[in-house]
């Protein structure tokens, strides 16, 4: 039985490098059979725009401890560690790429993450009667529920979608406040 | 070399798992003819020796089970109190269990809570500014590492004072935390972890730890 397990921890060990790459065509698949399957159910595209960010809210909320618990990245100390944080480690070990960082706002508060290529766009086409589907939202659901563990209220949302003719994709974050209750003891 | 229990405690301060991973070594079972030369009494819903130390059985030692059958609390098994059946002579010669009494889930509950609590004090007592929560505590039995993920998480561990290891074992154990009770999309968050994988990892995490650190303190 301990074999067995050390076996799952080793294939664990694994993500990230090319036995990830063999399975990008199921994980394509996989989401586009969610998106279908909730166009179909809701026929609104409003409406699977949230439940989009409604089911990306729950993965991140599990995914910034698997995070943590694999990168043993610390607090970072302002937003813009944390943008460089979220394109070149979180992104890369997710999903193999790192975005660009731009577009700071005068504040520092807002920023862009520039897109060039999308694993879960691969050989994706938009309709035209879906032409406000924001067909990559699970990403901002997912980027807000993670925050939201670590105590950041953050607002993201796609500015250009490269399904709906733009030439990138940008995803815009803006940091709303630092969220005060049930702060972790020793981070005051 | 042993490490001795794992405790997770949510944000709130909930304990959410908890794993006991030690045998109370003093235990003694002895058989009493009428009357008994101990003298028992109640103490927090449990009956214990407060006079009369004899042959590995100790003021403090909690009535464990009587004739091979656990006792329930203050009453046997079957709902009789403890003290009037020692006063019956028809009852012996009896076999009774002594040992220390393991602490029951309300407890351990209420001292994870306790933990939760006094963490803060670390950071709070602290000179400098930023200073983390309390990250050990030493008795001269054991000592109790804690690690608070930057979630609010936090996984504490009781070990013996010479096992080593221990910071690498807390990571691991936020790692099959991350595994196997947060990919299970069947555990709410923030509720006590009933997944079997999480257990089965957890042990053997814990064997691999305690190996390692017997390499460390040999060498």
């Amino acid at each position: 039985m301990s074999r067995q397990s050390n076996r799952t921890t080793d294939s664990k060990k694994m993500v990230g490098d090319s036995s990830r790459i063999n399975n990008s065509e199921l994980f394509t698949l996989t989401y586009g059979a969610l998106v279908t399957q909730l166009c179909k159910d809701y026929e609104n595209d409003e409406e699977v725009n949230k439940q989009l960010d409604k089911m990306g809210y729950n993965i991140g909320v599990r995914l910034i401890e698997d995070f943590l618990a694999r990168s043993s990245i610390g607090r970072c100390q302002d937003f813009r560690e944390t943008a460089d944080v979220i394109a070149k480690v979180a992104f890369k070990m997710y999903l193999g790429i790192t975005p660009s960082v731009t577009n700071w706002s005068p504040a520092g508060d807002e920023f862009s993450l520039i897109l060039e290529s999308n694993p879960l766009v691969d050989f994706v086409e938009l309709p035209d009667n879906h032409s406000t589907l924001i067909y990559s939202n699970l990403l901002c659901g997912i980027l807000r529920g993670a925050l939201e563990m670590v105590q950041m209220a953050v607002d993201v949302r796609f500015v250009q979608d490269t399904l709906r003719g733009d030439n990138v994709t940008e995803i815009r974050m803006k940091f709303i406040k630092r969220i005060e209750e049930n702060l972790p003891a020793g981070d005051e | 070399m042993v490490i001795f229990s794992v405790y997770v405690v949510n944000k709130a301060g909930g304990l959410i798992y908890q794993y006991d991973n030690y045998v109370p070594r003093a235990e003694a079972e002895k058989t009493f003819s009428y009357p008994l030369d101990l003298v028992l009494k109640h103490h927090d819903e449990k009956v214990i020796v407060s006079f009369g130390q004899r042959d590995g059985i100790r003021v403090g030692h909690a009535v464990l089970s009587i004739n091979g059958v656990d006792v329930n609390g203050k009453n046997t098994a079957d709902g009789k109190d403890i003290l009037e059946y020692f006063k019956d002579p028809a009852n012996y010669p009896v076999s009774i269990r002594f040992g220390r009494a393991r602490l029951s889930s309300n407890e351990k509950l209420m001292l994870a809570s306790m933990f939760h609590s006094l963490f803060a004090i670390g950071s709070q007592l602290s000179p400098e500014v930023g200073s983390s929560g309390i990250e050990m505590l030493e008795t001269d039995v054991f000592k109790l590492h804690c690690f608070q993920t930057l979630t609010g998480i936090k996984f504490i561990v009781l070990a013996d004072p010479r096992q080593s290891g221990i910071d690498a074992l807390l990571r691991k154990i936020y790692e099959v935390y991350s595994d196997f009770a947060l990919k299970n999309p069947f555990y709410s968050l923030e509720m006590p972890i009933r997944c079997e994988l999480f257990d089965q990892n957890l042990k053997s995490a814990l064997e691999v730890a305690e190996k390692a650190g017997n390499f460390g303190a040999g060498s």
